[in-house]
């Protein structure tokens, strides 16, 4: 199973990063190939998983939106139901529980949407770490609600304020925060994307959706679905569903942001639109300019909003093992209220994305046929802006 | 022998040691940085650094950060630093080394930097992101241009890593002198002396330091355990401050100022 020995799939991945960072990195791998295989931490993970997360997330049969799409049987895997709302958790309390067997006192982590910091402030908070929060300035002002919840488990949220201000630049921070306090300080990475050994690590953290999934429908209908749906930003849920099915004959669609469309300079398309190099430690697609300096990606879902993706998911572009396209913020504010409507679900905007394709796909199957969508949050943090965009108001009348 | 060998061979016989300062190419505009690297090659620098601008400068603190964001403002890219390196060899004989980030030299084609480079007089590449496990494709290219590929050390690295790195660099090791990015700071680490001696015990190359250093008393205070010293951000900060001959006097007189320490071993 990929990677190889040099952290690579296929041509992508690598580590790509500053001399200091790599014994770091060389001892977190070696740290979690050996820990990871004890029974005694996967206990402690399972244990953890079942009584404070609350999985297995329970898959969805969404007869509504079945019915109103008028395809195939769609299920959704209900990530937006682990505890802090979105499937980040899974990976935070693995790295977590890593890190404290390796004596680091803190964590450190960058965030967009703010799940990925919630979920890192939360088990830091369960395991009595330290914990400081990378965020871009701009991010942190259209995700208020969980800026808040990071500062009430006792995270600091350090504003980014370079660049674009959006997750790409909060990487930067916390990867420098990460050189200067290594020793001490674990990096907890968000997505299956840079330097090796991290996409392997959140993979394997993320692959419980999938085993559940699979096993969920299994018992259910004795099948394996047609197809899986997930939203792609760097790329953890949607890897997370897939790896599971991997030798199965599923067929993967990986969803990303065209934000304002892909034929202008506001997505966030990577993989549809993007071109290959080294960002953030790893060689994968990433959108940049003739001169490789990499470009702003924009997305109305900030846990999109990134120009780089995961290697893994490059590799399986390449291979055709995954199909990834991409719809529009309209297209996904639709995906918002097409969920909302039918099911009594508010969908995070990054799953939004997901949803929103469904209806592209519905047409090219029929009622015996079963696809998975991953519902990778929930969307109370998104109300303000989609009530924004969307011109929904709040007042009494 | 290459530019980067004679200088510390010539500086050994005379029992000097190297000053290298770095400044971001293009910060504020090429001009001034063709200006500053004839300024600084006259008023004592041993070899040269150019940055390399690129827009995300994840080993680099907040001065240097800026400094190649007032660069690309200017849309100044790899090949307009390699232009430079040109006309700058033109004038000076100063060893050139360019320090810059992976993505934009893979974008341009490492065999096409690596043979523009060595046309244009550029002796060495430092890349900050490129570790040894990743650096074969471009060590290729750079040894097929004669270029040297100058590794980068660190207190985290351990023993066996500084002996490897040791042996893979070309020209000489650069021992990054604190755990953390560039930026001036007021006090480097107590035991960055200790630290020295032992990195020297490890690699048979010319040995330099570089991140955080900015006074000259802290350049006097590494000179007996090093072969070079490398400041960057307290020269990039005065360029973040002055302009025209104001600009070019101040940082003559710093250079001026650095090397006085590294004559008198």
């Amino acid at each position: 199973m990929l990677p190889d020995r040099h952290g690579r799939y296929g041509r992508y991945g690598g580590r790509f990063v500053p001399e200091t960072l790599m014994p770091a990195l060389l001892e977190l791998e070696e740290a979690y190939r050996r820990i990871s295989r004890t029974l005694e931490f996967r206990q402690e993970l399972s244990w953890y998983l079942k009584d404070y997360v609350g999985r297995p997330t329970p898959l969805y049969f969404a007869r509504h939106l079945t019915a109103e799409l008028g395809g195939p049987q769609v299920y959704i895997k209900r990530e937006d139901l682990a505890h802090t709302g979105a499937h980040k958790i899974n990976n935070t309390l693995g790295q977590g529980l890593l890190a404290r067997r390796m004596g680091k006192t803190r964590l450190i982590a960058e965030t967009g949407a703010g799940q990925h910091g919630v979920a890192t402030a939360t088990v830091a908070a369960l395991l009595g770490l330290s914990c400081d929060i990378y965020m871009g300035a701009e991010d942190i002002r259209r995700q208020r609600l969980n800026v808040i919840r990071m500062r009430l488990l006792g995270a600091k949220v350090v504003p980014v304020d370079s660049g674009s201000r959006t997750l790409k630049d909060a990487m930067n921070d916390a990867i420098r925060d990460w050189v200067t306090n290594v020793r001490h300080t674990h990096y907890v990475l968000g997505s299956v994307g840079g330097p090796h050994p991290y996409p392997m690590i959140v993979r394997d953290f993320q692959a419980v959706i999938g085993r559940e999934a699979r096993a969920q429908l299994r018992r259910r209908t004795g099948k394996v679905p047609q197809c899986l749906v997930a939203c792609v930003g760097g790329g953890s849920n949607a890897m997370g569903l897939f790896h599971a099915f991997r030798d199965d004959p599923v067929r993967f669609v990986g969803v990303e942001a065209a934000g304002h469309g892909v034929h202008t300079h506001h997505h966030s398309a990577t993989l549809v639109a993007g071109t290959v190099g080294v960002l953030h430690g790893a060689f994968s697609y990433l959108l940049q300019d003739p001169w490789g300096n990499i470009q702003e990606a924009h997305s109305l879902a900030p846990g999109l909003d990134y120009p780089g993706v995961g290697p893994e998911h490059a590799w399986f572009k390449d291979q055709g093992r995954a199909e990834y396209v991409a719809v529009t913020d309209t297209e996904a504010l639709e995906g918002f209220s097409l969920l909302s409507r039918t099911e009594g679900i508010l969908p995070a905007l990054e799953s939004a994305h997901a949803i929103a394709y469904l209806k592209r796909l519905a047409p090219g199957y029929t009622a015996a046929d079963i696809v998975i969508v991953n519902l990778s949050g929930r969307g109370d943090k998104d109300v303000d802006a989609v009530a924004e965009a969307m011109e929904v108001s709040g007042d009494a009348h | 022998m290459t530019r980067i060998d004679r200088v510390f061979k010539q500086l050994k016989a005379k029992g000097e040691k190297a000053l290298i300062p770095f400044i971001t190419a293009g910060d504020p505009d090429l001009g001034a940085t063709r200006a500053l690297a004839l300024e600084m090659a006259a008023r004592g620098a041993d070899i040269l650094e150019l940055g390399v601008p690129f827009s995300d400068p994840l080993a680099d603190g907040p001065t240097i950060q800026a400094a190649s964001l007032r660069a690309m403002q200017g849309g100044v890219h790899l090949e307009d630093v390699l232009n430079l390196a040109g006309e700058l060899r033109a004038q000076t004989q100063i060893p050139l080394i360019l320090m810059g980030y992976y993505n934009p030299m893979l974008q341009y084609g490492l065999e096409r930097t690596a043979a523009k480079a060595a046309a244009n007089g550029v002796d060495g590449f430092i890349i900050p992101d490129l570790p040894p496990e990743e650096a074969g494709p471009w060590r290729a290219a750079a040894a097929k241009a004669n270029l040297a590929t100058i590794f980068l050390a660190a207190p985290t690295s351990g023993a066996e890593r500084i002996r490897t790195l040791g042996r893979l660099t070309k020209g000489f090791l650069y021992y990054v002198s604190v755990t953390g990015i560039t930026g001036a700071r007021t006090e480097l680490p107590p035991d960055l002396a200790a630290s020295l001696r032992e990195v020297r015990s490890l690699i048979k190359c010319p040995l330099a330091v570089g991140f955080g250093i900015s006074t000259p008393e802290q350049v006097a205070g590494l000179a007996p355990y090093v072969d070079g010293v490398v400041v960057g951000s307290a020269i990039v900060q005065r360029v973040a401050r002055l302009r025209g001959q104001e600009l070019i006097k101040a940082v003559g007189d710093f250079i001026a100022a650095l090397k006085a320490p590294l004559r008198t071993q």
